[in-house]
């Protein structure tokens, strides 16, 4: 069975995804809260004011959170989903919690899907934790010259995760096999 | 040079001969303009998806109040237009539904005019509609809408250019490698073959999957007119008799 096409986000997104504390997973200022937060730029290095993250993680001790409330925040519970919009510098940030190694020895990381006006089709792409000792399949198949483009860097406040659409520094993007017609 | 539709005609038709008809839009297609800049130039990287790739979010009754689904009643009148519903059903590549997940929509009003700052087409807005709706599916995947039937929209991509009038729709699966944002349009629209973004798909059969049906059976008597639409997802890469909860 074929899968329905995507389609752009279109310019006009901000009516209808983002909410109110889509990117406050946990408050900002909460103990062990980080920030995550990055650019996203087009092929020009020019930021992207109409693009839309949203990210999609376990919680600290590695569990993979099937628990509702990610729409309507109640401030205590952790759903592991976030959504920001980019702002006018095609700046976004989230308020969340590190990510744990969902098995014992791998990297920990957020999944990230990118949408933006001038974007047919959404993303995916992983956001690593800084520094990872331990490299995963994905890690290790990409060239070491692109590998850098998955991984975020620490800052004062969290981690750092810019997202570039083209251009030298493009962010690895992602297939899986069941985007590909491959039946496992 | 002012790039007019007729330039724009030819792009598309050679975009449909130069390579095989995708079923998914082409990242790279200029004549969407926006695109020129904003799409990828490496090929994707294929990789098998791990840990929370393989589950979705979830949401629930506490995320989506039932009556969000319904964008005739958002204020204190009626709005403008035609009413319409649109129903369907949400699948998996392996055709099963999608049960309790997020369905999000978003639309011009029946003018043509979106409730949003950055939209400056000349057309009125509506105070009585805002074109914004969430809903969840049922246990079997259904969903339902009740809404104002959009207005096609001019817009800035070439010269008299204009968009075939459509709704957005944001879903998630079971997995996160599921998710989709798309566009579903209504039948025998003169704009679709003059739309490089409904072009950039250059299957027909596939930008056939966009296009909803009119169903008289979804239609209510001196009320709203009812469209179907189906929304099949791609797979899903649990297994299907993995039972196994979240570790």
């Amino acid at each position: 069975m074929s899968a329905a096409p995507g389609q752009t986000v279109g310019p006009f997104f901000h009516l209808g995804l983002p909410y109110e504390k889509g990117n406050e997973l946990v408050p900002p200022g909460r103990a062990g809260a980080i920030r995550l937060h990055g650019r996203v730029l087009d092929g020009s290095g020019v930021p992207v004011p109409d693009a839309m993250i949203e990210i999609w993680q376990a919680s600290p001790d590695g569990k993979i959170l099937q628990q509702p409330g990610s729409l309507r925040r109640d401030g205590w519970t952790f759903t592991g989903f976030g959504r920001a919009a980019t702002d006018a510098d095609g700046h976004y940030w989230f308020s969340t919690l590190a990510p744990g190694p969902t098995e014992p020895g791998k990297p920990a990381f957020f999944a990230v899907a990118v949408f933006a006006r001038g974007l047919l089709d959404r993303l995916f792409t992983r956001a690593y934790l800084p520094a990872p000792k331990d490299l995963d399949a994905l890690l290790e198949s990409v060239p070491e010259d692109r590998r850098g483009t998955l991984i975020t860097e620490a800052d004062d406040t969290g981690v750092v995760f810019d997202i570039h659409l083209q251009g030298p520094h493009e962010t690895v993007f992602l297939s899986f096999p069941r985007h590909r017609g491959i039946w496992a | 040079m002012t790039t007019t539709q007729a330039d724009i005609d030819r792009e598309i038709l050679a975009g449909q001969a130069d390579g095989p008809q995708e079923n998914q839009p082409r990242l790279d297609y200029p004549p969407y303009r926006s695109s020129i800049l904003r799409h990828p130039t490496k090929a994707l990287h294929p990789i098998d998806p791990e840990g929370v790739e393989l589950w979705a979010p979830c949401f629930g009754h506490s995320d989506v109040d039932d009556a969000e689904a319904d964008l005739t009643i958002q204020h204190a009148g009626e709005p403008q237009g035609s009413r319409i519903v649109v129903a369907g059903r949400v699948v998996d590549g392996a055709g099963r539904p999608v049960p309790h997940q997020l369905v999000e929509i978003w639309q011009a009003n029946a003018a043509g005019r979106y409730a949003h700052l950055r939209d400056q087409h000349p057309a009125p807005l509506d105070p009585n509609f805002t074109g914004q709706g969430r809903a969840l599916t049922d246990a079997d995947g259904y969903y339902r809408f009740q809404t104002i039937q959009p207005g096609p929209y001019p817009w800035r991509n070439h010269l008299n250019a204009w968009r075939p009038a459509h709704i957005h729709f944001s879903l998630f699966g079971t997995d996160f490698t599921q998710r989709l944002i798309t566009q579903m349009y209504f039948p025998g629209d003169p704009l679709f073959a003059l739309d490089p973004i409904f072009q950039s798909v250059t299957d027909p059969k596939a930008r056939e999957m966009l296009i909803a049906k009119y169903d008289h059976d979804l239609t209510s008597p001196e009320y709203a007119l009812g469209y179907r639409w189906d929304i099949v997802l791609t797979g899903d890469h649990r297994t299907p008799l993995d039972t196994e909860e979240p570790s």
